[in-house]
């Protein structure tokens, strides 16, 4: 490595250290991410030390001379013992240890939320996210309030996903046919990025997922503004839109709620345009972005669940203006 | 000399097995996106009057044929089955409001140009169009996975297994060994 490369690296590590980082488990904002956050210091403290220790031994006993080794095993009757001594202490010390951390981890898993529910369910390769007191359905973005227990309830509707926002959360898998439950509670208002943790398939890296921790306030006006129907569109390019959605085949996967498409084999975008990005964060929920997902999913996400849908160029500008007014 | 031959025997042998990789890599290989194109030729196919039979388009046999001999686009046409709903009224494929698709008795024919008819612009006595509901490569994957629910011989590439207990025999396995000389009680 060029010495320039070198302090270019370091540079950028520096400033890495100041920004805040968006998606980080050394930055922990809730209790449960803090315990883990604890105990990866722990970690790091007791294994360098161990490591230390064994290195020092080591060195010690390649310093020590031969002449002085041979008479030690010469006198070695009380080696017996040590060992046996060795092996109970740390077997006690182990069992302890595991007893206490199943303990504290039933004990974090199974606190119930304070009313919040939050059912998230894993597709090939997206997020589909249901306030059920709400009356919510979104995806790929999750909003939660501030200071309040949060209780996630995740499945899986193909394959083995797992839920993974290392501000707020240690991993938990979603498993088709077994649903877990983790309880979150956020202490700090922000925008915080998820990932699916757990190889699920070709698009198993653009499997995103947004968290917004914002306070109580803010929260309840997202929900009422998310569990309306989308409103009918009044520019005239949109509502062209509005009526291409359902005509072509769009309709046969995607809701929006509030018109005749209700299909769930893809997102609901009764929203879309509220969200800050689409197809699990990739591209920004903006008009040229969701011209491009339309036209072309399978050069942006190659795999993706969603077929490229034969378009004019002006049924492409009415499908995207109506997309960016679903907000 | 001898070591000559040794040599070329080895080159032999070595192309040989490159070609059995290829010739299996084939039936594997994922083609993600197909050119508009070459999606609008699949639309192509040259029916027969009445929709039942006819030739292929001509797009799908210089591709090779991928709907009948490709694992991916077969498993495709299985999460598509499950997707549009076509469980609802073909139940597993043994049948519901709609006929049994694994009886072995194809009412429209079992070639795959036939299936995609069906499937595209619906049968009069209930089973609705998919024209305007999916382009044509979806509509392609979903004739290529039904084929393999009652063909009449085994093919190459087969969809992925049920994660569900199995309630049917699974795909092909070509449990339709010969067409049944008369339609099925109903
Ligand atoms: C065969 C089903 C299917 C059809 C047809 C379909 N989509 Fe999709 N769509 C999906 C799936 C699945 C995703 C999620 C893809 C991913 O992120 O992996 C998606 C994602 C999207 C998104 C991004 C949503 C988000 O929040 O991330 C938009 C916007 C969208 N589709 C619009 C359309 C439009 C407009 C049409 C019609 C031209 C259409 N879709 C047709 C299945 C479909
Ligand atoms: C609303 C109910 C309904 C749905 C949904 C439906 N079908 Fe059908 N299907 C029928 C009926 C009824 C028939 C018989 C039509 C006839 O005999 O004219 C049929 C016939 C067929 C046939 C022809 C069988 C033969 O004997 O030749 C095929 C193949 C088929 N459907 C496949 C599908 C696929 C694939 C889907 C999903 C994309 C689907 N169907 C969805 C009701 C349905
Ligand atoms: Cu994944």
């Amino acid at each position: 490595m060029s010495a320039r490369r070198l302090v270019s690296l370091v540079l950028a590590a520096a400033s890495c250290a100041a920004c805040s980082p968006i998606q980080s488990a050394l930055d922990p904002q809730s209790p449960q991410a803090e315990s883990l956050h604890e105990l990866f210091w722990l970690f790091v403290v007791v294994c360098s030390v161990v490591w230390l220790a064994v290195m020092a031994s080591l060195t010690l006993a390649l310093l020590r001379n031969r002449s002085t080794a041979s008479e030690a095993t010469a006198a070695g009757s009380r080696t017996p013992a040590l060992a046996v001594g060795a092996a109970v202490v740390a077997t006690v010390l182990i069992v302890a240890g595991l007893t206490i951390a199943s303990f504290l981890a039933t004990r974090s898993l199974a606190t119930d939320g304070g009313g919040l529910v939050i059912k998230l369910r894993g597709y090939q390769w997206w997020w589909e996210a249901t306030y059920p007191a709400e009356g919510v359905v979104t995806a790929n973005e999750i909003h939660l309030p501030v200071g309040r227990p949060v209780r996630m309830e995740l499945s899986a509707a193909d394959v083995i996903h797992s839920f993974w926002v290392p501000q707020l959360q240690g991993k938990l898998d979603l498993i088709p046919g077994r649903d877990n439950a983790v309880t979150i509670t956020v202490t700090k208002e922000g925008v915080y990025r998820g990932q699916c943790a757990e190889f699920c398939g070709l698009q198993h890296a653009h499997m995103g997922l947004i968290v917004v921790a914002e306070p109580p306030a803010a929260f309840d006006a997202w929900a009422r503004a998310q569990a309306a129907v989308a409103a009918a569109p009044t520019e005239p390019e949109a509502q062209a839109g509005a009526a291409l959605f359902q005509a072509k085949a769009c309709s046969s996967c995607h809701a929006i709620r509030g018109t005749a498409a209700s299909a769930k084999v893809g997102p609901d975008l009764t929203h879309v345009a509220s969200r800050r990005s689409i197809a699990a964060d990739v591209l920004p929920a903006t008009r040229g972005a969701f011209a491009a997902w339309i036209v072309d999913p399978q050069t942006i996400k190659p795999g993706a669940n969603m077929p490229a849908i034969a378009l004019e160029p002006a049924e492409l500008r009415a499908l995207s203006a109506y997309m960016t007014a679903l907000k | 000399m001898e070591e000559q031959r040794l040599d070329r025997s080895g080159r032999v042998l070595a192309a040989a097995l490159a070609g059995l990789a290829l010739s299996a890599c084939e039936r594997e290989e994922r083609v993600m996106r197909r050119d508009p194109p070459v999606v609008a030729a699949l639309d192509e196919a040259a029916l027969l009057p009445g929709g039942v039979g006819g030739a292929e388009p001509l797009a799908h046999v210089a591709l090779g044929k991928p709907y009948e001999t490709n694992a991916y686009e077969i498993a495709q046409g299985k999460r598509l089955y499950a997707a549009m709903n076509c469980a609802g009224c073909h139940g597993d494929g043994s049948g519901g409001v709609g006929p049994s698709l694994i009886d072995g008795w194809w009412a429209y024919g079992a070639d795959l140009p036939s299936l995609y008819a069906t499937i595209r612009d619906g049968r009069p006595r209930g089973m609705p169009p998919y024209r305007q509901k999916l382009p044509p490569d979806s509509i392609w994957q979903l004739a290529g996975y039904v084929q393999t629910l009652a063909s009449y011989s085994a093919k190459t590439a087969a969809p992925g297994r049920d994660d569900a207990p199995q309630t049917r025999p699974a795909e092909n396995r070509a449990p339709a060994t010969q067409a049944p000389l008369e339609p099925p009680a109903r």
